[in-house]
């Protein structure tokens, strides 16, 4: 029996690892009635796999089994690997056991579309529903709504998961049905929009009643692959944007696309993941979820696509060069946390330490901003600030040329053979 | 210079900072009893826990900084790291002289250097939260074995109470040699005698659940079956967890993952 559902783990987690959501943050559950399991509200990740990545959540597929030929991924229906299924109690078991080796947060449950919507969902939810009601479980868990469920059962999975997820996959509605022709952009929109009112409803109510249950604590999340398809960052961008403020998600996650099949809709197997790019857009998302900014502030029709070589928050600063240098001891918290090298821990103790003395740049070193990035851009006590070669280019150059870039090898046009 | 030598304490260390006042000290250094090394040029001040002095200290503080403040004097404390003590005086001695909250004076030398320390600590509290493995034994206790940089059992105590409710646990710093164990209603701090078979706690199969072997393999398996070989980043992989952590980590240690079914459904040819 054991080594079946060794097999099963191994096939079933494989095929769940492109989702590289893992997040097991935002919910505020408690453990109650002396159970098991107590959410922690920053999240933890518990382990980091080879590639770098968080393991936070025992994230696997229920079955790989699926009626959709999706052209991204490995378990479309014309794709010849290995089918599996796990049994309600097997995903229970592994759940619990791994939980209090303390291994996980909890559970992200997703998986293959069998039968239709409805029938999948179904059994996500009564996953979840068991390791609530039945063995007392106050962890995390994460359900994938699956596109076109029905709002009983979208309602169902709110009550027990502290995060749903759907993912749009592509930026745009072209590129889904170039690479999914099965699914429908309004499929995953709909149940997006069903789950945003309640969840706003279901706070509303916790103001004013006393008792509410939980309802998707966590709220929602979705993810897009990037690099598949043609679109630039700033359709990407923007289209990150509106989940953000029309659906209120929590998160949106950029999957770099990982090269695996031969399908000529898509870059062939062999073509390097797109990580800078990756990374580059996290940041991006970054400045416009804690730092203020607006998407035409970091992308725009004249510069559609962020910098490889820099990150763009200093792309932006480069852009607008007339703002600066702006004094530490003076600007307001919003314009400190606009300077590249200083983050957004740095910038509120500058703001609260100059009430006290006026700041040097030794302070500033001890408070741990990269100096040699903040320089081109403020002024502090005791400080001659000479405008010296005032041009973006001199900066960028500069800055680039006294740190070294963990990607710079990734710069070079001589491949990389090993 | 007057060496003050306490118990090593938090509370032991509160009623040195007392009797810095009490007898008008200046120009001192506190040192714990068992790291003291008699200096024939300092003048040497045993200072004996006495718990009215500690608290009236704290009480002290409290009136002048936030519940956050003291939170970070304490973690900081629990870095032991060589002089914060010293550190820690200067903060008190510059917080009980202003009238204002001097908290987030970030540009004093030491709440600079108690944020950064109390900050290291909190990681550490974190990476114990995320990295401690229980096994199951045989009679039921989940036992997990780590050895901290900084003394965060104490740290970690309630995280781990309000989340494994429902289990026996123990988990124990193979460093400082003590731990602490919930039987269900409280927790304890206790002492272990381990003998040579177990090698300080290190080999405990034979006392192991049966099923426990299980769930290692299939914690290391599908540790293994997440990891996607097209994003290899073995730096990445190493900065978010240090080696030093790895001998107590299941999933980073050699199995015998030859005999465990191959699941490959990666089309990719390699």
């Amino acid at each position: 029996m054991s080594e079946r559902v060794m097999e099963k783990l191994g096939i079933l987690a494989d095929a769940a690892k492109y989702d590289v959501s893992c997040s097991s943050s935002g919910s505020g559950r408690k453990n109650e009635k002396k159970g098991l399991g107590n959410a922690n509200a920053g999240g933890i990740c518990h382990a980091y796999t080879e590639d770098g990545r968080c393991v936070s959540l025992l994230k696997i597929l229920l079955t790989n089994h699926c009626i959709f030929d999706c052209a991204y991924c490995v378990s479309r229906k014309s794709n010849d690997i290995k089918r599996a299924a796990f049994t309600v109690q097997e995903v229970v078991d592994l759940t619990i056991n791994f939980y209090r080796r303390n291994y996980i947060e909890g559970l992200f449950l997703s998986s293959g579309i069998f039968k239709n919507a409805d029938y999948t969902m179904e059994r996500l939810v009564r996953i979840a529903k068991k390791l609530r009601l039945e063995n007392n479980f106050h962890g995390y868990i994460h359900l994938k709504t699956i596109p076109g469920a029905s709002e009983e059962l979208l309602k169902e999975a709110g009550l027990y998961a502290d995060r749903l997820s759907i993912n749009v996959e592509m930026p745009t509605e072209q590129s889904l049905k170039l690479l999914a022709p099965d699914k429908n952009r309004n499929d995953m929109i709909a149940p997006m929009k069903y789950l945003k009112t309640a969840i706003e409803e279901n706070r509303a109510d916790k103001k004013i009643l006393k008792k509410v249950p939980l309802f998707a604590p966590a709220g929602q999340s979705t993810q897009m692959i990037i690099g598949a398809t043609p679109e630039n960052d700033l359709q990407i961008l923007w289209m990150a944007n509106q989940f953000y403020e029309k659906m209120k998600l929590k998160r949106v996650y950029y999957s770099g696309y990982v090269p695996i099949s031969n399908d000529n809709r898509l870059p062939a197997i062999g073509t390097p993941v797109p990580m800078i790019r990756e990374n580059r857009l996290y940041q991006a998302d970054w400045l416009l979820r804690f730092y203020g900014f607006k998407v035409d502030e970091i992308v725009d029709v004249n510069n559609p696509l962020l910098d490889m070589d820099i990150d763009p928050k200093l792309s932006w600063a480069l852009r607008t060069l007339n703002l600066f240098p702006i004094d530490i001891n003076k600007a307001d918290l919003s314009l400190i946390m606009r300077v590249p090298g200083i983050g957004v821990g740095s910038a509120k103790k500058i703001v609260a330490a100059r009430k006290f003395n006026k700041l040097t740049w030794e302070h500033l070193k001890k408070f741990g901003i990269a100096v040699n990035r903040a320089r081109n851009f403020i002024t502090c006590q005791g400080d001659n600030f000479i405008l010296k070669d005032w041009l973006p280019e001199k900066i960028k150059e500069q800055i680039l040329n006294s740190g070294a870039s963990k990607y710079r090898p990734n710069f070079s046009p001589q491949l990389k053979l090993f | 210079m007057i060496t003050i030598v306490y118990d090593g304490s938090f509370e032991g260390w509160l009623t040195a900072v007392f009797e810095v006042y009490e007898y008008k000290f200046n120009n001192v250094m506190m040192v714990t009893a068992e790291k003291f090394q008699p200096n024939v040029f300092n003048q040497k001040h045993e200072s004996l826990f006495d718990k009215e002095k500690a608290d009236r200290v704290w009480k002290g503080l409290s009136e002048k900084v936030s519940k956050a403040a003291l939170a970070q004097l304490y973690k900081t404390f629990l870095s032991e790291e060589e002089g914060i003590e010293d550190i820690l005086l200067q903060y008190v001695q510059y917080a009980f002289k202003n009238k204002l909250n001097i908290e987030s004076d970030f540009s004093h030398p030491a709440v600079i250097k108690i944020a950064q320390t109390a900050k290291m600590v909190h990681r550490e509290k974190h990476r114990m939260e995320a990295f401690v493995r229980f096994q199951l034994t045989g009679d039921g206790v989940y036992y997990g074995v780590c050895q901290p940089d900084f003394n965060v059992l104490p740290l970690i105590q309630t995280h781990f109470q309000k989340r494994y409710a429902d289990q026996k646990w123990l988990i124990y710093d193979t460093k400082r040699k003590y731990g602490m164990y919930y039987d269900l209603n409280e927790v304890e701090f206790i002492n272990l005698l381990f003998n040579e078979i177990t090698n300080e706690g290190k080999n405990l199969e034979f006392i192991m659940d049966e099923k426990e072997t299980l769930y290692q393999q299939l914690w290391q398996h599908y540790f293994k079956s997440v990891n996607i070989e097209a994003r290899k980043n073995m730096k990445l992989h190493i900065q978010h967890m240090p080696k030093r952590y790895w001998k107590y980590l299941p999933e980073k240690q050699f199995t015998t993952s030859s005999q465990l079914p191959v699941t490959s459904t990666r089309e990719q040819a390699t």
